[in-house]
């Protein structure tokens, strides 16, 4: 669903194209839980002196309604602006003293705040994360301050950015009532128009022990973890939680088609399906096999898509799909191209229906299936290389409210997944009815667009 | 808990902290003279391989784009397979090969499993794709015409666009000034044979780097470079680059584009891999803008007025005088008032250099922070690959934290005062609040 970064080194990270991939067995995770609620995952790695540090929060965009989009995201900025005992800037500059990146992300379903550092200075990070937990200070001024570096960021982002535009557009062209309508960095007026009382509102509902994971992956032992931990966060309270409403998507019925107009030297297309999710669909199977799926399209350049569209037809220049099976709620099945300078989008749309066709009327092949499954397991060992994607795993998967046992479960899934189940999942959500297309339309107008929230 | 009191009881801790050293690296040559360098890491069942050759688009001479293109087209064809044959047979084992080149360097990258009957393949397909490729008429078209439309979309992004000027700028008619994917004109009229002829020239053992981390033994090592390498015309050893002009070409590029916000880029070309100012720049560098939110332009640009997401600099050591780039993005109505920041926040730094207090932090936040950046096999790669290219002694990662904390602050202003110089600083501004034309 795309990811918002706290970063600032002008890098661009997304989870779009999230097809993960488990990292670890659950043999080797440890799991604690707090007296107040709060639920704590270990995961040793002994390959370096280091241990990552994440606290996940059960709260994202997809929390949000209207008119204060993006607060999520705008939290997460203000973590870093002060609590009860921590000047502003405060907190990053103890980490940085001793050695530490930090960082922090917003997704649709979450919001995670993560330290790398010395496995020695463990202690540092908890004690902190614990201190701004319950002590934020969300004053006015630094609100005020900090909204204009948020919408700067959305400008970047975003608003100069056509494909990013155009995306944007999609999601709030697909899903009508679902909460993923809207951008987790929230649509510039409610940028623009934030209070204080917002963002309190806000923390206050949802940062709660509680509400929290903390996942910690490294050098370290599980059991000290857990003490640390007891020493630091166990003595917060917990609060009443309230769900948020359920917010399910309406029955889409019939074809929806935008065309954003926007700066742009190069067209592009989206297509997406309403698809069901882990955590929504009735049978299990059909959320492996959209995955297999994707892959038999998309997973290199052995897959249909780059071997058929850039390659044979060459009607595209670039092309992707994506599917995340680990949202909190009903997802869409996106694919997206940039169609050949010789080719107009209308034709890179054809080629891609007919290959979602192709799959509702044939079989994929045995060697197809085997090739997704080969990458599905080779991932799975790669993943162990790095620290923070492990614990990245484990906290999504908990805090979408799977529980972290799935990523254990993924292989399984995959291996088990047959062609027959393929061709299955393709009749059922490939269905005419059910596109959204989104097209962006390039001008090379010499005025700037019309940016609200100035 | 009081903070201030846990950083001095930290920060006495941090004295008492163990050296760690960097992991062992074992080097030799291939019996064709590729240069190897290897790192054990036996924990997980995998191998990352890296051959890399001075093959960027620096040597791309009169053709700018033939170094991109001949890297995008290696995995189109080789021996007797074409594009899908390769990629199914390194798909279908979970391998992961890529190629692509830089300013400096073209590298191919391999990851595979460490299974024999899948290594075999995986080592196999990539030692045809290095010295056998065929360049198939067919797809140098496509994929030209794939980097053509690369090149376009770029003028869309006004990072991009703002990119592509500050090189010009700084490098006026060096091999540096223009962009990795090479321009339109040139990339038109490239053919098959150019594409040939750079290969046979710079793909060769003599002007290859094969860096190998992951479970593998060093006489598997061995025999895995000897087998990469084996195919490649022994060849000459790439020429030295020629050296950077001092002055930049261009002061001042401003590039209208309808955004909402204008980019601006800031800097010059300075700094060399090797160079003996690099510590002293580096460190100063991270209290200027490399240090994420503790750095003064962060401090001064985003945290104290919130005119922008993202301000940084950077020193980006290559094989000749990389440059230093300042950079931002800022609302377009702010852009002027965000450069003056900018450029007395850089002149202030030269002039006046850093506190010994900012001095202290920076030394214990790189220092204290050295496990972290060699955590993986990836980043080990990278280092590998790094040291190796461009002859870094082996004991850099070993000695890295000595020669950080041997970092004064005379030594930073010296060597700003020296190397960095502000009035001469090229400045790129790409954006909506651009009124003149851009300058051609």
């Amino acid at each position: 669903m795309g990811i918002a970064l706290l970063c600032n080194a002008g890098v661009y990270n997304t989870l779009a194209h999230a097809e993960l991939l488990p990292a670890t067995t659950a043999a080797n995770v440890t799991v604690y839980e707090l007296d107040n609620g709060m639920r704590i995952l270990v995961l040793p790695d002994h390959r370096a002196p280091v241990v990552v540090s994440q606290v996940w929060y059960r709260v994202g965009s997809s929390y949000e309604h209207n008119g204060v989009t993006g607060i999520s995201h705008m939290l997460e900025h203000m973590m870093f602006k002060g609590t009860k005992k921590l000047k502003p800037g405060e907190f990053s500059e103890i980490i940085a003293f001793n050695g530490g990146e930090e960082n922090a992300f917003t997704g649709t379903d979450y919001t995670a705040y993560f330290q790398t550092i010395a496995a020695d200075r463990l202690e540092l990070c908890l004690r902190l994360e614990a201190e701004r937990m319950r002590n934020l200070k969300l004053d006015e001024t630094e609100l005020k301050k900090e909204l204009q570096v948020v919408k700067e960021e959305r400008r970047m982002r975003t608003e100069d950015n056509p494909q990013a535009l155009t995306f944007e557009q999609f999601q709030a062209t697909a899903f009508v009532n679902s909460p993923y309508h809207h951008p987790i960095i929230g649509w510039m007026d409610d940028i623009t128009n934030y209070k204080v009382n917002d963002a309190r509102e806000w923390y206050d509902r949802w940062y709660a022990p509680n509400n929290a994971i903390l996942v910690v992956v490294g050098d370290v032992q599980p059991a000290a973890v857990y003490a640390l931990a007891k020493k630091y966060f166990g003595k917060l309270k917990p609060s009443l939680l309230v769900p948020p409403k359920t917010q399910i998507e309406i029955p889409q019925l019939g074809e929806r088609r935008i065309k954003v107009h926007a700066p742009a030297e190069v067209p592009y297309v989206v297509l997406g399906y309403p698809v069901p999710v882990l955590k929504t669909a009735k049978e299990a199977w059909q959320v492996y096999a959209l995955d297999v799926l994707a892959g038999v399209l998309d997973g290199g350049d052995s897959a249909r898509l780059s071997r058929e569209l850039i390659r044979g037809q060459q009607i595209a220049a670039q092309v992707s799909v994506s599917y995340d099976m680990y949202d909190r709620l009903n997802s869409s099945f996106v694919l997206s191209a940039v169609p050949n300078d010789n080719k107009k989008v209308a034709d890179i749309e054809t080629a891609l229906r007919q290959q979602l066709n192709k799959l509702k009327t044939h079989k994929i092949s045995a060697e197809e299936l085997a090739r997704v499954k080969a990458q599905v397991l080779a991932s799975e060992v790669y993943q162990r290389d790095s620290m923070f994607y492990q614990g990245m795993r484990l906290g999504l998967l908990e805090a979408v409210g799977l529980g972290w046992q799935r990523a254990d479960e993924y292989v399984a899934g995959i291996k088990a997944v047959t062609a027959e189940q393929v061709q299955s999942v393709a009749k059922e959500y490939f269905v005419d009815q059910h596109v959204t297309v989104a097209e962006l339309v390039p001008q090379s107008s010499i005025t700037a667009p019309n940016v609200s929230g100035e | 808990m009081n903070m201030k009191k846990l950083i001095t009881v930290m920060s006495m801790m941090l004295w008492a902290s163990v050296v760690i050293a960097g992991p062992t690296i074992q080097q030799w040559s291939t019996t064709k003279g590729s240069k190897v360098l290897f790192v054990a890491s036996p924990e997980i069942p995998m191998l990352d391989v890296r051959v890399v050759f001075a093959a960027g688009s620096a040597r791309d001479a009169q053709q700018p784009g033939v170094a991109q293109l001949t890297s995008a087209l290696l995995m189109s064809g080789a021996g007797n397979w074409n594009a899908d044959q390769i990629a199914s047979r390194l798909e279908n084992i979970g391998a992961v090969v890529s190629t692509g080149a830089d300013r400096d360097m073209a590298t191919l990258s391999l990851r595979s499993l460490t299974d024999a009957d899948q290594l075999k393949i995986a080592l196999e397909t990539a030692s045809v794709i290095l010295s056998k490729p065929t360049f198939p008429i067919a797809d140098v078209e496509r994929d030209k015409n794939r980097l053509l439309l690369g090149i376009k979309a770029k003028q869309q992004s006004p990072g991009d666009i703002a990119a592509d000027a500050f090189y010009a700028a700084i490098y006026g008619t060096h091999a540096y000034a223009s962009p990795e994917e090479g321009v339109a004109e040139s990339v038109q009229k490239l053919k098959a044979k150019d594409l040939q002829a750079f290969h046979q020239q710079y793909y060769v053992a003599k002007n290859a780097l094969v860096v190998l981390v992951g479970d593998v033994s060093r006489a598997q090592a061995e025999a895995i470079a000897e087998q990469l390498t084996q195919g490649l015309a022994t060849g000459t050893k790439a020429a030295a680059l020629p050296t950077v002009a001092n002055k930049v070409a261009n002061l001042e590029k401003r590039i209208a584009m309808p955004t909402a916000q204008t980019h601006i880029l800031l800097g010059q070309a300075i700094v060399a891999r090797n160079d003996p100012d690099y510590f002293a720049l580096y460190v100063g560098n991270h209290i200027l803008g490399g240090s994420g939110f503790a750095s003064r332009l962060m401090q001064s640009i985003r945290e104290d007025r919130g005119l922008a997401y993202s301000v940084y600099s950077y020193f980006a050591p290559m094989a000749v005088a990389g440059p230093f780039t300042a950079g931002m993005q800022t609302r377009n109505d702010q852009a002027e008032a965000a450069i003056a920041l900018m450029r007395e926040q850089i002149k202030k730094f030269v002039e006046q250099g850093p506190t010994e207090k900012e001095l202290e932090k920076s030394i214990q936040n790189i220092t204290s922070g050295f496990a972290l950046r060699i955590d993986s096999n990836k980043e080990r790669i990278g280092y590998l690959a790094m040291m190796g290219f461009y002859d870094v002694p082996l004991d850099y990662l070993n000695t890295f934290n000595e020669k950080i904390r041997a970092v004064t602050v005379t030594d930073i202003r010296d060597a700003f005062t020296r190397r960095v110089h502000p009035e001469q600083l090229a400045l790129v501004i790409v954006g909506g609040a651009v009124t003149k034309p851009a300058n051609k």
